[in-house]
């Protein structure tokens, strides 16, 4: 197991002359989930961003440091967004499947890069829906809009369209934010699931949520990365003041 | 308190004032149409409709005014529609909302909207006929004169010009409609910007796109200043079967009934019958384009 999967040294971002980042060091294992929590506004979704480089569509936005993701600085030159982004998937915090059939949207990934062979289509399609835990709900209407299903099922589609790519890292945005309690108790399952095959991170607001499925956290605060640990040290024995501040609830 | 008098007179007269204008205009459209109603009903007959004018244009019916309307819109909007939409695209998925290319791109096609039309006639002459066309006749033709004249080419692309604002402002309108977690979705699969633009917001703003053409449509048929001077004609005995020919259009078909007919009074139902036409063919057009742009405005809502 890769234990450096991702890496970042020294990370510093700015929005125009603003730093919503300051100095960013932290290494996240391969395949296991890692949370990043903290209040709103902390960063922890900048920093998330930062790690497919979706950043690059905001103007204004400047990176100082290093992200490196399997030995290579993918803010470094002849880096190729659009292969990096293959190989690093993200779920959005709001569902966003395309206004296409449920069949199109996993299939989306894979037909951009070329592939239009029936047969294979429909092996990725099949495999990505049941890794994302939706096929049994879904293997019967492929062909309906997706805008029909419901908000859980949409952002399990979004998971499915995401795992067609075979990424390595799956970056979360507050993905069960926007969910019911019994959705998002499957999108928690799911989470934990898929740490067998993929690296996780995840941002989230609810520090259960991160209790429950995450291997590690880190606790973001002002732009700052001020506690990363296990998770269970995090919840139960944090080293610093201002992280047990916030697991306790005082602020946040 | 009591209202005084006075100030509730003055209150009834200016709401008395506002109310009879409004109601002159609708006394106004109402009048327009019934006159053009009443007056063109009888004439429009299957006839009318399918035949060549008669007896010097005072009988017969107006078949290659029609044919050489749909033919001009139809040549305009493929030049319109796809140039329109490009550049549509760079607008609002490339240009950074206030960089200086944007606003000059965004200056011009303002300054493209309120040129006057008849200017559009006197560029298309100056440009496509003599500058284009006689430069074609002199390169491929050994100076033979083909291009360098009028004809629904350069009609077309003239009236083109016209419409291009129409197409643009619409079709932009159309992509913003798209969501950007739409685009990011697609980005972040590792689709390029291209692929992005292509698969999912030209497809999700399609409907946009075709209120757009229809509304250069309407507009392009409804003139008459731009294809002037570059290439209606009175009448031709043929409809155009090349880019090279002259044609007729019901707008210029109605100008020349009323003031350049031998006997005004005998062409008058004629008269009246390419306008109902005219009309109808303008009024079909725009309802159809506010039922695709209601549609997509309630698809933005929900």
């Amino acid at each position: 197991m890769n234990l450096e999967k991702i890496q970042t040294e020294n990370m510093f971002l700015y929005y125009g002359t603003k730093m919503a980042l300051n100095d960013i060091s932290i290494t996240i294992p391969e395949k296991k989930v890692t949370a990043f929590i903290g209040p709103s506004g902390c960063g922890k979704s900048t920093f998330l961003r930062s790690l497919n480089r979706m950043n690059d569509l905001i103007d204004g936005v400047k990176i100082e440091g290093k992200i490196i993701i399997d030995d290579i600085n993918i803010y470094g030159k002849n880096i190729d967004v659009v292969t990096l982004r293959k190989k690093i998937g993200m779920v959005f915090q709001r569902s966003n499947p395309f206004a296409k059939s449920i069949y199109e949207n996993v299939a989306y990934g894979p037909r951009i890069n070329g592939l239009n062979d029936r047969k294979q289509l429909n092996e990725i399609v099949e495999n990505a829906l049941k890794n994302a835990a939706i096929w049994d709900e879904v293997k019967d209407r492929l062909g309906d809009s997706a805008l029909g299903l419901s908000g859980g099922q949409q952002q399990r589609l979004c998971i499915a369209r995401t795992l067609a790519v075979n990424p390595e890292i799956v970056l979360m945005d507050e993905p069960a934010s926007a969910l019911d309690p019994l959705s998002t108790s499957k999108i928690e399952e799911l989470i934990v699931q898929l740490k067998e095959n993929y690296t996780i991170v995840i941002v989230t607001h609810n520090m259960q949520q991160a209790a429950r499925i995450s291997d590690q956290t880190a606790f973001f605060y002002l732009g700052e990365l001020i506690e990363y640990d296990k998770t269970k040290k995090i919840f139960t024995n944090p080293e610093k003041k201002q992280t047990e501040d916030y697991i306790t609830g005082r602020f946040g | 308190m009591i209202k005084s008098f006075k100030k509730n007179i003055k209150g009834i007269l200016i709401e008395g004032l506002t109310l009879s204008s409004a109601l002159v205009i609708i006394a106004i459209v109402v009048v327009m149409i019934t006159v053009i109603v009443i007056g063109g009903k009888n004439q429009i007959t299957w006839e009318f409709l399918t035949s060549f004018p008669e007896d010097g244009m005072t009988k017969g019916g107006i078949f290659p005014a029609i044919y050489g309307t749909a033919l001009l819109v139809i040549i305009m909007s493929v030049a319109a529609v796809p140039f329109g939409t490009i550049t549509a695209i760079y607008l609002t998925e490339y240009a950074k909302e206030n960089s200086i290319i944007a606003k000059t791109i965004r200056f011009a096609v303002r300054t493209l909207a309120v040129i006057p039309s008849i200017i559009y006639g006197l560029f298309g002459l100056g440009f496509f006929i003599k500058f284009v066309g006689t430069t074609m006749d002199n390169t491929f033709l050994g100076g033979q004169l083909k291009w360098g004249q009028p004809n629904i080419l350069w009609a077309s692309l003239t009236m083109a010009l016209l419409t291009l604002p129409v197409v643009i402002v619409s079709v932009e309108e159309a992509l913003k409609t798209v969501p950007n977690d739409l685009r990011a979705a697609s980005l972040a699969l590792g689709a390029t910007k291209w692929q992005t633009i292509w698969k999912v917001v030209i497809p999700g703003s399609i409907s946009g796109i075709m209120t757009g053409t229809i509304l250069a449509v309407s507009r392009g048929a409804g003139e008459v200043a731009p294809i002037l001077f570059t290439g209606v004609a009175y009448y031709v005995a043929t409809l155009p079967a090349s880019f090279s020919d002259q044609f007729m259009v019901l707008g210029y078909h109605i100008y020349v009934m009323t003031t350049q007919s031998a006997n005004v009074d005998k062409t008058l139902p004629i008269q009246f019958g390419t306008t109902l036409v005219l009309l109808a063919l303008t009024f079909i057009l725009n309802i159809s384009a506010i039922v695709l742009r209601y549609r997509i405005r309630k698809k933005k809502i929900n």
